[in-house]
């Protein structure tokens, strides 16, 4: 193995990291050059991901590549094991092109007040959390990861957000920090009940492998998938650990709002499929029927409460919710199609709904309100592709066909037709969960539609006629174009998620083959 | 019994008793704009000590007929509390020398308290242990009211001085009862007597060990016995309250990991649950209060109070089968702890200089009148709160670990140490809210060279130690204090 499958992954994760020192040490009036340097470390770390996904070897996705496993900390054993599989690939290269649009659309748009500095230096901090989620493969190095993204993105929230920003903020804080420190007990659990020859491991395959042979018995399992589960579900959020993530989301600047939907939502579910199921599946399968029970309530209860928004932002979190509820579901039925429609979803819903956010923050930017009652409709008037493109990416979301949003749900729902019956899983209540989220996608439909009729259809209202708003501008363009694309992409060539997950996916459920 | 002093074994000891009387000396010499000299002068003491302390790393030797021990686990120790004496002379330089306190008395009676700090992680009987525990407080009762015309600093040094007292007082009863059911004062000896048929004393030899448990209670500020910490902290002179809720509560605590994981460990199946009711007590009550906070020193002692809870945890696990774990996950969480408290304790001095009356309100807008001291700041508050990307992450994650391996009553204990530091990042946070959310006046601070030096290493130390715990993590289990 070269010098260079082993570093590939670590350069990428850690450029933004050091882009963040360098632009700390920049001094703070030289505002273009620490907007150039947020571009510049963003791209570049997305330019290796690209090189990463391209020497990917695709037909072994099941195998861990660009692989690195040194010693790290000696007295408990933990280990630096990072590495890419089919299924943490699409996320990873996932977090560097939102963060690099992201770094593109600040060239532009800096919320108050300001700051352009410790803004970008944050972000940048952020990324490296969030990229080193996905490749980590010591629980360990996982939770640190994991933990790295809430101090920055508390600091975003609460520096940058808007009105009730510092409560916000903290309660996003508070929960998730609840959640993880169960969640790193749950760890601790297996560390201690695992045996691998003669030593506790942290080591996620190892401890996969210890779990396959039966190493963890059934009592012990049902309790730390409580505990782990707690902790990954504050963060996807399932329904009721939910109500962190409304105020976050509405009140985070436009770019921690598109991170967050983007990529931190996606923390969660992904260490649901990364470590809960391979390591716990006993406890998944007894678990399985109340997640998917969750999820569909998340469903109609997020579809529902769309309904009743006032506050155009607030109404793209609370979608939020009910799509990670479809998420959730495919996860829960334990099958193939299931668990790709859930990787399908999450890259999905990080292009569309991260795009949502692009433009809640847009139409802010022009009109200073959020208020759907405010602007008060008539924007295909005034702003003819701003308005073109919210349309667009709305129906992206509530999940038509032909668009990327269409197949994560459809086979999602189509998976809980027919949950896995080797985990014995009850099909008759799976296609209970299957109506509800079949309803939930009709009232989606439903408070999308009604929230374009509010807002782009009808006569514009006197107050903005002499508006001199600007339709979208040049670095809007460039933000935006690359996840438009990838919705249209992604909803006429599935294959290009499906292809790098199916190995992957398949190798994990074997282990539920058998049990 | 003709006991040969091992003088190499004690060199350190030496060195600083030298030197203090040679500061007390010397300050008389000087004339009063002169008489800050007496601090680089302690600082050289303290660092030839630091120095022939070094030497003795690895070091397994014996003197004062087995009362003195120097093993790794006093090797370490001893580092540490000349390490913080260091950084305790750097923090006190300007503030004592702007404020016109008598220096030369100051550093004699701080290098007096350093002294039995030292000693104490030597010390392997009643006695000795005794002996360093009155040299660690007596000085600091005076240096506590060292700010004598402000009468908070005096009720600081007599609250503090009655409370010791009292605590003192208790504690040597329980030993004298010791000494009667065993027969020796030898910390090795009495384990093996308690060990071994106490024929009808055994009650009272668990009394005993609740007073001498009490006692150290009082010095480490375990619930109930927390009160007098915040009102001494807030009076003292800040330098001096660095000193007191780092080095002197290490001391506390390190004669207490001596007295129960080697001469009462027998009895650990008696005294473990009454560490689990401390441990859970002080943390919950120290976080419950400091979030009612407005004064940043008290916030701090409040906070200091809740993370002794916190070292009190691995004491409760003793005699589940992971007293090695237990015993250095609560040493790591002590020198972790150190770190970043005195990291916090040095931008708190830097902002007295400000205003003295050290509310939370005057740290606004420090991020912009002094970024680097709120940049370090912000790591501390986060590392006390135990989140990464900090040390203070490790030292819970320790705890963590061994509560977990214990099973049991070690679950039950983690869980509570989860909640409640959940509970403590509401107010850790509020002061990093208030240095970077709220906008102050812009007036560029002036901070001390040797304080910003002190705030900055602590910040590196805190990152590089989340880095890479095993700068603190692999020293604590090469102690030999404790059988596996």
């Amino acid at each position: 193995m070269s010098g260079w499958e082993q570093s590939a992954i670590t350069i990428a994760t850690f450029l933004p990291l050091a882009g963040a020192l360098v632009i700390a040490m920049v001094p703070r009036e030289k505002e273009r050059v620490v907007r150039g340097l947020g571009i510049v470390f963003t791209g570049a770390a997305f330019l290796v991901s690209i090189v990463i996904a391209l020497g990917f070897d695709y037909g072994v996705g099941s195998k861990l590549q660009f692989e690195l496993d040194v010693r790290w900390i000696a007295a408990i054993n933990a280990r630096y094991h990072v590495g890419v599989d089919g299924i943490s690939l699409p996320l990873y290269v996932l977090t560097f092109a939102l963060s690099f649009l992201c770094a593109i659309y600040t060239w532009r748009f800096v919320p108050s007040p300001g700051k352009t500095k410790a803004f970008l230096a944050l972000m940048l901090l952020l990324e490296t959390g969030m990229a080193g989620t996905f490749i980590a493969f010591d629980l360990i190095l996982f939770f640190i990861f994991w933990e790295m993204v809430l101090v920055p993105m508390y600091f975003l929230i609460a520096i940058w957000g808007s009105a009730n920003r510092e409560y916000a903020a903290i309660k996003f804080f508070l929960y998730t920090v609840f959640g993880s420190v169960f969640m790193l007990l749950g760890f601790l659990g297996m560390y201690f009940r695992s045996d691998v020859a003669g030593h506790h491991s942290f080591d996620l395959l190892r401890l996969t492998n210890f779990a396959a042979a039966g190493g963890f018995s059934h009592g012990f399992q049902l309790v730390v998938f409580g505990a782990v589960g707690l902790g990954l579900a504050i963060k996807v959020p399932m329904w009721p650990f939910h109500t962190w993530l409304p105020d976050a989301h509405t009140e985070a600047p436009t770019v921690g709002s598109v991170l967050l939907a983007g990529v931190l939502l996606k923390m969660g579910t992904y260490g649901f499929i990364r470590i809960a199921l391979p390591v716990l599946p006993y406890g998944a399968q007894k678990f399985a029927p109340w997640i998917g029970l969750l999820a569909a309530i998340a469903i109609v209860y997020a579809a529902l409460a769309c309904l009743a928004q006032k506050d155009l932002k607030r109404l793209i979190a609370f979608s939020s919710v009910g799509h990670m509820g479809f998420v959730m579901l495919g996860i829960a039925t334990l099958t193939s199609i299931g668990i790709n429609a859930a990787i399908f979803g999450m890259v999905a819903h990080g292009l569309i709904t991260g795009m949502l956010f692009f433009l809640v923050g847009s139409v802010y930017d022009r009109y200073h309100t959020r208020q759907i009652a405010e602007i008060g409709g008539g924007m295909m008037q005034k702003l003819p592709y701003l308005g073109g493109v919210l349309a667009f990416v709305s129906i992206a979301s509530l999940g038509l066909p032909g668009l990327a949003g269409f197949w994560g749900e459809v086979m999602a729902l189509l998976s809980s037709f027919n949950p896995s019956h080797a985990a014995g899983l009850n099909t008759g209540l799976f296609r209970g969960f299957m109506v509800a989220g079949g309803i939930g996608t009709i009232i989606t439909a439903g408070y999308f539609l009604w929230m374009l009729q509010r807002v782009n259809m009808g006569t514009l209202p006197e107050r903005w006629k002499e508006a001199a708003f600007p339709d979208i501008v040049a670095v809007e363009w460039v933000s935006w174009v690359p996840l438009l694309v990838g919705i249209v992409a992604l909803g006429i060539f599935p294959r290009l998620i499906f292809g790098v997950t199916d190995g992957a996916v398949n190798g994990l459920l074997r282990l539920f083959g058998a049990a | 019994m003709n006991p040969t002093i091992d003088y190499h074994a004690i060199l350190p000891e030496l060195i600083l008793s030298g030197t203090l009387v040679v500061v007390l000396v010397v300050d008389v010499f000087l004339r009063p704009p002169r008489k800050w000299l007496a601090m680089p002068l302690s600082f050289a003491g303290v660092l030839a000590a630091f120095v022939a302390t070094l030497t003795l790393i690895g070091a397994d030797r014996t003197t004062f007929g087995g009362s003195y021990h120097v093993d790794p686990f006093a090797v370490l120790f001893k580092v540490f509390f000349l390490s913080v004496a260091m950084i305790v002379l750097f923090l006190s330089l300007r503030y004592f020398r702007e404020g016109r306190y008598y220096q030369g008395e100051y550093y004699f009676l701080l290098l007096s308290s350093v002294l039995g700090c030292v000693m104490m992680p030597s010390s392997r009987d009643l006695l000795m242990l005794f002996i360093s525990l009155e040299l660690v407080s007596a000085p600091a009762f005076l240096i506590a009211a060292f700010r004598k015309n402000d009468p908070r600093s005096n009720e600081a040094g007599l609250k503090f001085f009655l409370i010791g007292v009292l605590s003192s007082a208790v504690m040597l009863y329980g030993m004298s009862l010791i000494y009667g059911v065993t027969g020796s004062t030898n910390l090795y000896e009495i384990g093996k007597a308690l060990a071994g048929h106490l024929g009808g004393q055994e009650t009272l030899a668990l009394a005993a060990i609740l007073f001498v448990v009490t006692g150290f209670a009082f010095k480490v500020s375990a619930f109930p016995f927390q009160f007098w910490a915040p009102d001494t902290y807030e009076g003292a002179p800040v330098p001096v309250t660095a000193f007191l809720a780092s080095a002197s509560k290490a001391a506390g605590f390190t004669g207490l990991l001596q007295l129960m994981f080697v001469a009462f460990i027998h009895q650990a199946a008696f005294w473990g649950p009454v560490f689990a009711a401390f441990s859970i007590f002080t943390m919950s009550i120290g976080n419950l209060v400091a979030l009612q906070q407005r004064q940043a020193v008290r916030l701090l002692a409040y906070s200091s109070i809740a993370q002794a809870g916190y070292m009190l945890l691995p004491f409760a696990l003793a005699g589940h089968g992971v007293d090695k774990e237990a015993f250095a996950a609560a040493v790591t969480y002590i020198l972790i702890y150190a770190i970043m408290n005195l990291g916090a304790f040095a931008v708190v001095v830097a902002v007295s200089r400000k205003s003295s009356a050290l509310l939370i309100a005057d740290f606004a807008g420090l991020m912009r009148n002094a970024p680097l001291l709120a940049l370090a700041m912000t790591i501390f508050m986060v590392s006390l709160a135990g989140v990464p990307p900090t040390a203070g992450f490790w030292g819970k994650f320790f705890v963590f670990r061994a509560g977990i391996d214990a099973g049991g009553i070690g679950i039950a204990l983690a869980v509570v140490m989860v909640v409640n530091s959940v509970i403590s990042l509401f107010y850790y946070l509020a002061i990093p809210r208030q240095m970077i959310l709220v906008e102050g006046p812009e007036e560029p601070m002036r901070s001390p060279a040797l304080v910003t030096f002190v705030a900055a290493l602590a910040a590196a130390a805190v990152i590089a130690v989340f880095v890479y715990p095993d700068l603190i993590a692999h020293f604590p289990p090469l102690s030999t204090l404790v059988g596996s």
